[in-house]
């Protein structure tokens, strides 16, 4: 054995070490949930967990609730971010600079210390609840509910969604709406014809990771309503940690059709990307 | 593109610009005042101001020992990340740089498979038998390993490349440095920073994983956020006392990463 091949030889031993971490803590538990999705108490091994989910209404609800607010909250987060990125990008760097930096830090502010903020200024009792209802703006509001929880994951949404769109606008360049300018396009013919197509592949890009974030949650929703509410990470939950009912294989078959969810819009991205337009850098 | 602009437009840009910054502030500004007010019930503004809430929960041994298990674990996992990706960065990027391309692949999998899904095979797997973890701080140390993953790998691998590893370590031993000692002593140092702020932004949201332990762990080994999620039955006051303090550490680590991370793009 020469020194060469002996040096690669320590040198792969060096990874040893991390594959057995990586292997005991998410390849085996994934293993694990993948395997145990096709069992079952009742009827041994075979669909019927899956069966089961897609035909009783309470975990199709789980799925649908999860489906609606996942997709609202990333509509209304990416709308907030674009927004939000393009104008920070033209206004004066010390601002911009303050502005990034403290979206970066609010993007920590999820999960129990958000929803407890939220209840603090929006619930029932809340401040705001009640400023607006002694303003007549509303009659009443239930952050409780469907509406309150996308307003929730909207908020965790925008500091993402700003995060990942702000270098985006690189792709754009400053000459070209000039040259645009020039050649007589309007404001809205350049965003339609150059600056849309160009920031499809980031838009489309920056969504896909907010759905996937938001139909992943589990902490925020948890804390506001301490698990009350029908989505699919807390019906995960509860089926292995809850007090009552424990099916940890049903749980695990609830767990691929998220991790599926989660994969088929993955899917769908890499095609839409495909076929968008593309700048040649 | 970047440019300030002046005129209408620009006022339309920088009003987005201080609304988006409101509705970020918002929530965090509420809390704040809620934290210091006396009572505020039924009224538009608070009643007095105070800082008893702030004095009771830094006199709550039971938070000042969550906040300690949360230090612990996360410094923990810290550690152990870099422990075992330093050297596997090291190794991919000098003598396999092929595997970076399936590194690239498996990193993705803590990112795409939600914490939730993950805790169901583990608390299986490691509930009970040879490997029983479940309820001990050592579980939450590997899963916050994975959580750190591709974070630290990303911003490392974005070091290495800036720092052109290989002539680095070529130019070493050409002054007779052992790969050892190039390793140590050479590519390390360079590293030096970008590895801080790495560490400082996962420490930051390692601080805030709440999924894991509450599932994995609970009231057995209680971190600051399981502590957080425990305390929702006690003063609206007190919750906000807590969150303020939570986020102001978290503000305070993310400030430090930004300042380290600045001087080193100047």
């Amino acid at each position: 054995m020469n020194a060469n091949t002996r040096s690669k030889w320590l040198a792969a031993l060096c990874l040893v070490p991390f594959a057995l971490f990586f292997i005991v803590f998410e390849i085996a538990p994934l293993v694990w949930v993948m395997i145990n999705s096709l069992q079952s108490e009742e009827s041994g091994w075979g669909l019927a967990n899956f069966t089961k989910i897609f035909n009783s209404k309470f975990y199709l609800q789980a799925i649908q609730y999860s489906l609606e607010i996942s997709f609202w909250s990333s509509v209304f987060g990416i709308i907030i971010a674009v927004l939000g990125a393009y104008s920070l990008r033209r206004v004066d760097s010390k601002l911009r600079n303050f502005v990034n930096a403290f979206a970066n830090m609010t993007s920590n502010f999820a999960g129990v210390p958000l929803a407890f903020a939220f209840i603090i200024l929006l619930g029932f009792n809340g401040s705001f609840t009640i400023m607006l209802k002694q303003a007549g703006i509303i009659q009443d509001f239930n952050l409780y509910s469907k509406t309150g929880l996308i307003i929730l994951y909207t908020y965790f949404q925008i500091p993402l969604g700003v995060l990942l769109l702000y270098p985006a606008f690189d792709a754009l360049r400053e000459d070209w709406r000039e040259s645009a300018e020039l050649l007589g396009a309007n404001g809205w013919q350049f965003w339609r014809h150059i600056g849309l197509p160009v920031l499809t592949p980031a838009l489309l890009g920056t969504f896909v990771i907010l759905l996937a974030n938001a139909l992943g949650a589990y902490a925020t929703v948890y804390a506001l309503t301490t698990g009350n509410f029908n989505v699919m990470t807390i019906r995960i939950a509860a089926m292995v940690s809850g007090d009552i009912s424990l099916d940890p294989n049903l749980a695990s078959a609830l767990a691929v059709v998220l991790v599926a969810l989660m994969t088929l819009v993955t899917l769908v991205h890499q095609l839409l990307l495909k076929r968008s337009y593309h700048v040649s850098r | 593109m970047s440019r300030a602009e002046l005129g209408p437009v620009g006022v339309y840009h920088r009003v987005v610009v201080y609304l988006l910054f409101a509705i970020l502030l918002l929530p965090l500004f509420g809390t704040l005042i809620y934290s210091i007010s006396s009572s505020w019930s039924a009224t538009i503004l608070p009643s007095g101001f105070t800082f008893k809430w702030y004095i009771q929960l830094w006199s709550d041994p039971r938070f000042l020992g969550a906040f300690g298990q949360s230090l612990l674990v996360c410094v923990g996992s810290l550690v152990l990340s870099v422990v075992l990706i330093l050297p596997l960065l090291f190794v991919v990027h000098y003598h396999f740089p092929k595997l970076d391309a399936l590194m690239n692949i498996l990193i993705l999998l803590p990112f795409a498979v939600p914490p939730v899904v993950s805790s169901v095979g583990l608390l299986q797997l490691y509930g009970s038998g040879p490997f029983a973890m479940v309820g001990t701080p050592w579980i939450l140390i590997g899963c916050y390993f994975t959580i750190a993953l591709p974070f630290m790998y990303r911003a490392i691998t974005n070091n290495l490349q800036a720092i052109n590893l290989r002539d680095l370590m070529d130019a070493a031993q050409l002054l007779g440095a052992s790969t050892w000692q190039a390793a140590f002593l050479v590519v390390l140092p360079n590293l030096r920073k970008g590895l801080m702020v790495a560490l400082l932004l996962s420490f930051s949201f390692l601080f805030g994983e709440f999924v894991f332990a509450n599932i994995l762990v609970g009231t057995r080994y209680e971190t600051l956020q399981v502590y957080l999620n425990n305390m929702r039955n006690s003063s609206g006051h007190f919750t906000s006392a807590l969150v303020i303090s939570y986020f102001f550490f978290v503000l305070v680590l993310t400030w430090a990463a930004n300042i380290l991370n600045k001087d080193k793009s100047e």
